[in-house]
């Protein structure tokens, strides 16, 4: 029953269709960002849109999305310029570089932000929930601008996917190809800063660097393909966004942009624990069965080729459980209390093999 | 065929300089290199051997020069020239396969839009058969080992079909079995007319791989026939002096790979 009442409310469609929007865009870009090693630079551009959109409120007097969205679009990209030429053309290594830029631009939109605050413009009211993001005073026209951004950006990614692609992969290489290369890599920063701009009202300009690091992320960890790790990073933009939507009007009062970003870092803490192969809980149980069994197999050689050795008073806990444990399997045999540890049959066999693999290998 | 190709060099390098800020990389760098032939180029660290590759590549800008291929700029002879870059230049973790990198190399031959299909894949996968990969052709390039991605991306530029091939290091860092096994790949393209130019490091090995030879170190210090440039005074001139020999005159033997 609340339910329903839920989804028929027209400002929650509003912020679950944005949201989706956002991690729809926001998703496949970052898996470009992630893979050029370019996640910060979402995070300068991102903070880079507050002067934009401070300017634009200047500029044109209202609030409205298209041109706050040129405003910041125009500033991120600014900002994302800068820090290139500062790389290329000074000595300050890429990390120095986005700092400088971040909190260059970062700062000035404060600036203009209290000297608007500072104006009596009555429009100007809530122009700060840039800051983290007001999901809730989404309209729906501003929904039909994302979509648009979104359905152009993820046209042009398709249209030029084999581009994109090696150029991620290889630049030089895709170079040698004739593939214009700059032109292409900067298409793909321009795209990170067209995603930060539709993130910017759900989320805000802050946490925004997280919608495009953590879906890429999570998605990389359960991926084989480029294409399934976009696929995969969309789906998991989308899901944080709705959920992170609904909690927060389940909940009353708590901030929608924040609990998007924490469902996707939820969702990379999970995949980077548990994605099969790639995971991390799976390398460690895997590094713990290997060793595990390098140790059985060098048990079983020890008292295959030194049968009459005396077990050792201090044997550590490894060791003893060991014992216990190919004991348990049948392989040995414990006669006369506590010292004397022999093979049984099966164990003999098994020990040969072990001697056999182990003269194979080196003989 | 033959003759003609034996006429027209396969490369020809005018006047090449190539500077970082303001230290010269490459001084007045003046070459034929015939076509048909397994071309080394060895130097230094520092020499500038990755350099003149990438600026012949146009992947470096140089500050004067002239590079024709075949007779022709390069710029126009893009599709006549095979690269394989250093292996580390990427990053192999990478979400793909081996046998998808192998079809990017097919990417310049498509244009803007068309899309690799099953003749393309069929292509990659012949290439990958050649340097002995199509079984790990499905797995992902992380979980290959050095030699296996140094032979992916030679099969990369293999199915490029081109009759320049610039190769990196390609020895570099590889093990022993595949070293053999690039080599012998090399040298059947070099008799099937190819011209190969490799950058190579190991001096131990260099009078036995190539046929022909550049000594560089920042300038040409020799170029022509292996057996001609591969003597004691043109490689003290090039590693200055730093060089350990053991042996007599001639049949040079080093003691260690790594001659910095």
């Amino acid at each position: 029953m609340q339910w329903l009442e839920l989804l028929s409310d027209y400002t929650f469609q509003n912020v679950v269709i944005g949201a989706s929007l956002l991690g729809l865009i926001s998703g496949p870009l970052g898996c470009f960002a992630v893979l050029r090693r370019q996640s910060l630079l979402g995070d300068a551009i991102s903070h880079a849109a507050l002067p934009g959109i401070c300017l634009s409120f200047i500029i044109t007097g209202s609030r409205d999305i298209g041109g706050i969205m040129i405003g910041s679009l125009a500033t991120g990209s600014l900002a994302a310029l800068i820090m290139l030429l500062l790389t290329r053309k000074s000595r300050l290594k890429t990390d120095a570089g986005l700092g400088v830029c971040l909190s260059l631009f970062f700062a000035v939109g404060i600036v203009l932000l209290t000297y608007i605050q500072g104006t009596s413009n009555a429009a100007q009211g809530g122009l700060e929930a840039f800051l983290f993001g007001q999901a809730a005073a989404t309209l729906r026209s501003d929904l039909w601008v994302m979509g648009g951004v979104t359905l152009v950006t993820l046209s042009l990614l398709a249209a030029f996917w084999k581009q994109a692609k090696l150029v991620t992969f290889d630049a030089e290489y895709a170079r040698t190809l004739g593939m214009p290369a700059t032109a292409i890599e900067a298409t793909l920063t321009a795209m990170v800063a067209l995603a930060v701009v539709v993130g910017l009202q759900m989320v805000g300009v802050i946490l925004m660097a997280a919608m495009i690091v953590a879906p890429a992320a999570a998605a990389r960890q359960w991926s084989r393909h480029l294409g399934t790790m976009l696929a995969i990073a969309a789906g998991v933009g989308i899901v944080s966004g709705v959920s992170g939507a609904t909690i927060s009007t389940l909940s009353r009062g708590l901030a929608t942009g924040p609990l998007i970003v924490l469902t996707a870092t939820a969702i990379v803490l999970l995949s980077l624990a548990l994605a099969p192969g790639r995971g991390l809980l799976w390398g460690i149980m895997k590094h713990y069965l290997q060793k595990a069994e390098l140790q059985k197999r060098q048990l079983l050689y020890t008292l295959y080729k030194h049968p009459a050795r005396p077990a050792s008073r201090r044997l550590s806990l490894s060791a003893r459980l060991t014992l216990a444990l190919l004991k348990r399997q049948g392989y040995l045999t414990r006669s006369q209390g506590e010292a004397d540890w022999g093979l049984t049959t099966t164990g003999q066999a098994k020990a040969r093999q072990v001697v056999a693999t182990f003269e194979e290998v080196a003989p | 065929m033959v003759t003609s190709a034996s006429a027209e060099p396969a490369l020809s390098i005018n006047n090449l300089t190539v500077s970082y800020h303001n230290q010269p990389v490459l001084w007045d760098i003046n070459l034929d290199i015939p076509a048909g032939v397994m071309a080394g180029i060895v130097g230094p660290n520092g020499a500038g051997k990755s350099t003149l590759i990438k600026s012949l590549l146009g992947l470096v800008p140089s500050l004067s020069g002239e590079v024709l291929v075949h007779g022709k700029p390069y710029a126009a002879q893009r599709k006549r020239v095979g690269y394989v870059p250093q292996r580390s230049s990427v990053d192999w973790d990478f979400p793909t396969t081996a046998l998808d990198v192998v079809t990017m190399g097919l990417y310049g031959r498509l244009g803007w839009f068309k899309r690799p299909g099953r003749r393309e894949r069929k292509e990659a996968m012949d290439a990958l058969d050649m340097v002995s990969m199509s079984e790990l052709a499905h797995r992902q390039i992380s979980q290959l080992s050095g030699g296996q991605q140094q032979r992916v991306f030679l099969a990369r530029a293999l199915v490029q079909q081109a009759d320049v091939y610039f190769l990196d290091e390609p020895m570099a860092g590889v093990d022993a079995t595949t070293e053999r096994a690039i080599i012998d790949i090399l040298r059947r393209l070099r008799d099937a007319g190819k011209t190969l130019i490799v950058v190579h490091h190991d001096l131990q090995t260099v009078g036995t791989y190539f046929d022909w030879l550049l000594l560089l170190n920042v300038r040409v210090i020799a170029s022509g026939d292996a057996k001609d440039v591969f003597k004691i005074d043109n490689l003290r001139q090039a590693y200055g002096g730093q060089i350990a020999l053991l042996g007599d005159h001639e049949s040079l033997t080093f003691p260690a790979s790594k001659v910095t």
